[in-house]
């Protein structure tokens, strides 16, 4: 990989100022379009010291109070369970889900799998809201056509999103239904990005479809599946709007996710600053996550390199 | 033997594709069915209706509808292309150069993905109407890059890492400018990650309901906001929610339909890696 720094011509032992320079010139356009955003960041860390209310014209630093409400409410815990619950079973399925239906649509070169490479991706344009609200109409236990599925099978009011028993999973399954094309866009494209080389080698080595698969394909393919993973986890962590449309966090605090906490704290009750810690908890969830993933894909990447080679 | 083995595997691979298609697909056959429903027959018919024209009317004729598409347009568009331009070239940066701090850059973009977007947008709002840029289209593409930008280069730059660097040098010898070897030859190599990223991105952008709510208001309207309209607090138009979804969508399919064709390999690829 160091052989790919193009300003180290080996017979330079000093690398001229314009060849060090250029790399954090063509990065530089990204990083002060978005840099902007690190204001409201650290405004929001001294926001959470304060007792900040849309209510007072003026707010007073409170110290850690805000904090030590949050980690010694059952809130907050029940919270932290129910984005992590959220989170990683549904990203967990949506990978699964998004990496066998790739796979199909690769392997079945047929008329079928041309048209359903973008029909698939649709329920992802349908705002994540109003998708909700369809899937919603759909579970109703009185006239909703799941429900008259169901009762074909023997099954009666099922109850979805009413019984805190359900409810998780009713989530999970609408979130499933618009993500797992996001993670079958990009699975597809690494597929179909995968050299053909090593497939040829293979071919005449004798390998079966499983081998080749396990030793090939997933390793060269491991790259876009941790970005994939990346992406989805760091939106599922957060989501908002499927909970918010289906039950508002109910039944009782069954879906109360941390960004739904903190979003009822912050506008319906007015208390921003005791608002903030939450999500901000949440964004160091997300922080960790990121780095572990992105650590395991830098090393997928490197790996991958060297079997393309 | 094996052909029967084969054809049953073949055979396997698609009824399990039309299962997941049917999950995938029937809810959005079951909206754009319900956009013909009148109020009263959302909730005591299934199949059999009296197909109703009027949602329609409602929402495309005596609403500004086409005005919030067309803002929608501006705005996830010029977001798209924003980042392209600018993050194209920084993912090229990322994947070639070795430079000191480059993973930490890196993660610093993709970190903004990440960033609350209720946290962010409430001390944005204010930044904004200081600057001007307040309920304007350049506002909304500029808050957008947050979420356009960190995945198209981080999507774009795996594609850049993939492409050995002999190729590039080989071309130099054979005399190639550096744009001409960016053109026309990494551009098609990196086509199936970028088209791929640039459509999620649209979509992203798109369906962004937060930024929008809060950082415009009436010159800046997009189809996210103007959604909410159909969920009065009297009633729900769940026909008339319908219409404005399905029509919403369309924009986007569009872009699917004409982009499908660059989400196979580019055309010089055997030549890379083969």
């Amino acid at each position: 990989m160091s052989e790919q720094n193009k300003g180290g011509k080996s017979q330079l032992n000093k690398v001229p100022f314009g060849t060090r320079v250029r790399p954090y010139l063509i990065v530089a356009p990204s990083l002060i379009i978005t840099i902007g955003i690190m204001v409201p960041f650290v405004m929001a860390i001294w926001y959470s010291l304060t007792n900040y209310s849309f209510k007072l014209p003026t707010h007073k630093f409170v110290g850690l109070k805000n904090w030590v409400d949050m980690l010694t409410s059952t809130d907050f815990w029940n919270a932290l369970k129910v984005s992590l619950m959220y989170g990683v079973i549904s990203t967990a399925i949506e990978m699964l889900l998004g990496l066998g239906v790739a796979i199909l649509l690769n392997n079945l070169n047929n008329k079928l799998s041309r048209v359903l490479r973008v029909l698939l991706v649709f329920p992802l344009m349908v705002a994540p809201v109003t998708a909700t609200i369809v899937w919603q109409l759909m579970l109703n236990s009185s006239v909703g056509i799941v429900e008259k599925l169901f009762n074909i099978f023997g099954v009666y009011n099922f109850p979805w999103a009413a019984s805190p028993k359900t409810a998780l999973l009713t989530v999970i399954m609408i979130d499933v239904w618009i993500n797992t094309a996001f993670i079958i866009l990009l699975v597809l494209a690494g597929l179909q990005s995968l050299p053909k080389s090593p497939f040829e080698s293979a071919k005449i080595d004798g390998g079966n479809a499983w081998f080749n698969f396990v030793n090939l394909t997933l390793p060269m393919l491991k790259p876009s599946l941790y970005i994939a993973l990346l992406f989805r986890l760091m939106a599922a962590l957060q989501e908002y709007a499927v909970i918010f449309a289906l039950t508002k966090g109910g039944p009782g605090d069954t879906l109360m996710s941390l960004s739904l906490t903190a979003y009822q704290k912050g506008f319906k009750f007015q208390k921003f600053g005791a608002a903030i810690p939450f999500i901000l908890v949440l964004w160091l969830v997300i922080n960790v996550a990121a780095k572990r993933i992105v650590k395991l894909q830098r090393n997928a990447q490197k790996q991958a390199a060297g079997l393309e080679d | 033997m094996k052909t029967g083995k084969q054809r049953a595997l073949n055979i396997l691979m698609n009824v399990l594709l039309i299962i997941y298609a049917i999950f995938a697909l029937f809810p959005l056959v079951w909206m754009i069915l319900i956009s013909f429903k009148s109020d009263t027959e959302v909730f005591t018919t299934t199949f059999i209706f009296h197909p109703t024209l009027s949602n329609y009317q409602q929402v495309l004729l005596r609403s500004d509808y086409a005005r919030y598409i067309r803002d929608s347009l501006i705005v996830s568009g010029g977001a798209v292309l924003v980042s392209i331009i600018v993050g194209v070239p920084a993912a090229y940066a990322l994947a070639r150069y070795n430079f000191a701090r480059k993973e930490e850059l890196a993660f610093q973009i993709l970190s903004y993905k990440f960033a609350p977007e209720i946290l962010v947008v409430l001390p944005l709002f204010m930044i904004y109407q200081k600057l001007g840029l307040y309920d304007s289209y350049i506002g909304l593409i500029w808050v957008y890059q947050l979420i356009s930008l960190p995945l198209l280069i981080w999507v774009v730059r795996g594609y850049f890492e993939d492409i050995s660097v002999e190729i590039e040098y080989a071309a130099q010898v054979d005399g190639y400018s550096w744009y001409q070897i960016f053109f026309k030859m990494l551009v098609p190599l990196i086509k199936p990650g970028l088209v791929s990223s640039a459509l999620l991105a649209f979509i992203f952008a798109w369906n962004s309901f937060t930024f929008p709510l809060i950082l415009a208001s009436s010159k800046v309207y997009p189809v996210t906001v103007a959604i909410t309209k159909y969920l009065g607090t009297d009633s729900a138009h769940y026909g008339q929610l319908a219409v404005a979804a399905t029509v919403s969508a369309i924009p986007a399919m569009v872009f699917a339909l004409c982009i499908q064709k660059h989400l196979v390999r580019g055309l010089s690829f055997g030549a890379v890696k083969g």
